[in-house]
């Protein structure tokens, strides 16, 4: 299958690993990944600060950059929530019907990574081996706007060597937001003290999940720390393979 | 009638907004490891018991559908149930007032006092009449209302402002409650223990005195029922069941929002409500009266203060479905860390967030719209399926063209917001932005960054800046997969 990776803005910038493990993994899979180099970003930080008139260029080059594809990719829970959920709202607020129907028919073909090798590509082993002891954050747009379900854990629990362990209070936020981290700073890093808390508890050397966006901000605090605990995208751990070590 | 609904002439009034915006507020709180503490313990508690009750309905979906269409279909003919209403409530030897904003239901409510020549009164614990500042406003008449709900007692007695809808001490523990009556009430026993039965104990002493005295007695509504003129109270101590019968007159302060058309739509929210705020399946003491009973003179105050122009709203119409049970605040990880002081309203957490600003416009609460990181916890337990999220979403909307329009020239953000549109519509621009970010090298834990960076690294460091982005990196390597279609070569 051809496969278009919208890799977000944060991935191509500042978490390109991401990215290149993406691809990795779908070729692994036998199927041909095209990166669209019109890609930029899909608009959800200015519709969440209030600029959604700022986010319809951005909406609008969505469609026009991933229309040609029958499979779109992007290995965020919160941009492609944003995808599914947000572009057709801000094309209606702004009377542009024609654009309405064209996101609603790019959005039904836009997936998060493992919505993509579950429900499309059917597969939840996909020959990787991690022998870490990993614990797993599902990121609130992934869970509730997107509602990937155990999607990802049924991927992780297929993986090789992994020793997953269960998060206390997994499905409390951990405090990013967008630009809630930086608007309400301090409310933010509460909430990420005690979601690293609960991290530490189950002495995993890994935190993994489908956000970059999230794994920047408890990687943050757990740099700042030195708690030794890292993060890693679910990405990343499909991607390894024994050979590949 | 139905031009009033048209034309809201007055601002609500103050307990709807603080002068302090929500960062600043919520420091207060979250350096405060006691009421943190506390907190986390109550929401933690309630949160598991909602979740247990609900999950034994297989038709909870159902229900808040339900629940939620019932609720439009009122809003969007009220000013018909609202003349129902009045009509049956009059036809019942009731008497029903209407006021625009708080300063004029308090003048209705000072008024019907003082023509019973009573200064003492007993309340049921009410949102609507905390909404307006009743309690202040009769206190400068000479009124002394005492609240009856053992929460609000100990918020009153302790000269406090509630923290939660539905428990308003929730940020408070026994040995704090104890150390309050033991200051406030009269007669208390100074050996006084904070053991729950003792502390209620001497509740129940205290506010016996007042019922048996008491001639007059002000509630609030849950529901009110437009065909029959029906109002219904809804609480777990029976304290409200003294003040609704023993009273000669009763004085009830209802938000124009609180109808449902028939008794048989009573029915869905009687499940809804106590399963959502008390984690129970049938509440414990549902009061419903009818008009006046013999001996006893009605009044209801039918309250506007801002909830016509939330009506107009197309987005923030549904904020008015809210039936105050709490459940958002409960599982809100913003207010279990900031607390519901922070929010500067009398409806705190994910709902105060957005029926604050919606009930007295953004420009006077625009901070709230902020304070959450959008995770949509709210949504998911609300029984009458409110998406709070998108909502707020929409209102910052609004507080951004508020500014806009305020400001002649734009602020650091908007500037930052467009410029950031601005590149991110172009690859060439963009391209260029991301190459000059991996070559930037900003060191991580920089101490002196500008914002908005200084305020992410107070906390957390940057992430390690690549060498190369992931575009470069396709090029590059990405050259060697099958040939690519053509307009990835654009
Ligand atoms: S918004 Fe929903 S969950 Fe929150 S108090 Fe109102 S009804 Fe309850």
């Amino acid at each position: 299958m051809r496969i278009a990776l919208f890799a977000t803005c944060l991935v191509d910038g500042l978490f390109p690993e991401v990215g290149k493990a993406t691809v990795t993994v779908l070729r692994r899979l036998g199927h041909q990944v095209v990166f669209p180099m019109e890609q930029t970003c899909c608009g959800q930080m200015h519709v969440n600060t209030g600029y959604p008139r700022e986010a319809l260029p951005l909406v609008r080059r969505y469609a026009d950059t991933f229309e040609p594809y029958d499979a779109i990719v992007t290995p965020s829970g919160s941009c492609a929530g944003a995808i599914r959920h947000q572009h057709a709202q801000v094309a209606r607020q702004f009377g542009d019907d024609a654009l309405v129907d064209r996101v609603e028919a790019v959005a039904a073909r836009s997936y998060e990574l493992s919505e993509l090798l579950v429900d499309v590509l059917g597969v939840t082993d996909v020959g990787a081996s991690y022998p870490h002891r990993v614990t797993y954050h599902p990121t609130c747009h992934s869970l509730r706007i997107l509602r990937v379900g155990d999607r990802p854990l049924r991927l992780l629990r297929a993986v090789d060597g992994i020793d997953l362990v269960e998060l206390p209070q997994a499905q409390t936020c951990c405090g990013f937001g967008g630009t809630f981290a930086l608007k309400n700073s301090e409310t933010s890093t509460a909430m990420l003290a005690d979601k690293m808390r609960a991290i530490q508890s189950t002495g995993a050397q890994m935190c993994a999940a489908t956000d970059a966006s999230c794994l920047m901000h408890i990687g943050g605090g757990m740099s700042r720390l030195d708690v030794g605990t890292e993060t890693v995208h679910l990405a990343q751990i499909l991607a390894s393979t024994k050979d590949a070590r | 009638m139905t031009t009033f609904l048209g034309m809201p002439t007055a601002s609500p009034t103050v307990h709807l907004r603080t002068g302090e915006s929500f960062p600043d507020a919520a420091r207060t709180g979250l350096a405060d490891s006691q009421q943190r503490h506390n907190l986390r313990v109550a929401t933690t508690t309630i949160r598991e018991k909602r979740a247990g009750v609900v999950a034994e309905l297989d038709d909870w979906e159902q229900l808040r559908a339900a629940g939620a269409a019932i609720k439009d279909a009122t809003l969007a003919e009220l000013p018909d149930h609202l003349e129902r209403f009045e009509a049956a409530v009059t036809e019942r030897g009731g008497t029903v007032h209407w006021a625009r904003d708080g300063d004029e239901a308090n003048a209705i409510v000072t008024r019907l006092i003082q023509a019973t020549g009573e200064t003492d009164v007993v309340k049921v614990k009410s949102m609507a009449t905390e909404e307006i500042g009743l309690n202040e406003a009769l206190a400068t008449a000479g009124i002394t209302a005492t609240e009856t709900d053992l929460a609000e007692l100990i918020v009153q007695l302790g000269d406090d402002r509630p923290s939660h809808i539905l428990v308003p001490a929730i940020h408070r523990n026994r040995s704090e409650i104890r150390d309050i009556f033991r200051d406030h009430m009269d007669d208390v026993d100074p050996g006084l223990t904070n053991d729950p039965e003792a502390l209620a104990g001497a509740a129940r002493l205290y506010l016996r005195r007042r019922f048996l005295s008491a001639k007059v007695a002000i509630s609030g509504a849950n529901f009110g029922v437009a065909e029959t003129g029906t109002l219904c109270v809804l609480e777990s101590e029976g304290n409200g069941r003294m003040c609704l019968t023993l009273p000669r007159t009763l004085i009830t302060v209802m938000g124009i929002e609180k109808l449902v058309p028939t008794w048989r739509d009573l029915e869905v929210f009687l499940q809804l409500l106590p399963r959502s705020s008390t984690g129970e399946r049938m509440n414990p003491y549902t009061s419903m009266w009818t008009g006046a009973t013999e001996g006893q003179d009605f009044h209801v105050v039918l309250l506007d203060n801002g909830r016509t122009a939330t009506l107009a709203d197309p987005h923030g119409r549904s904020a008015l479905r809210c039936i105050r049970c709490s459940a958002c605040l409960n599982v809100c990880p913003v207010y279990e860390r900031a607390g519901g002081h922070a929010y500067g309203s009398v409806y705190p957490g994910p709902i105060g967030a957005v029926l604050s600003p919606q009930l007295t416009g953004v420009k006077d609460n625009p901070s709230l719209p902020f304070a959450s990181s959008l995770c949509g916890a709210c949504y998911d337990v609300c029984p009458v399926a409110i998406d709070i999220p998108t909502m707020l979403v929409h209102l910052r909307a609004e507080v951004v063209a508020a500014k806009r329009e305020e400001h002649r020239v734009p602020t650091a953000e908007a500037a930052s917001m467009t410029a950031a549109a601005w590149t991110m519509t172009s690859r060439r621009r963009w391209t260029a932005a991301l190459r000059s970010l991996s070559l930037g090298r900003v060191a991580r834990r920089m101490p002196a960054l500008p914002p908005p960076l200084s305020s992410w690294a107070r906390s957390r460091d940057l992430p390690q800046m690549p060498r190369e982005t992931l575009r470069d990196w396709w090029v590059r390597e990405g050259s060697d997969v099958p040939p690519a279609a053509p307009e990835e070569d654009a």
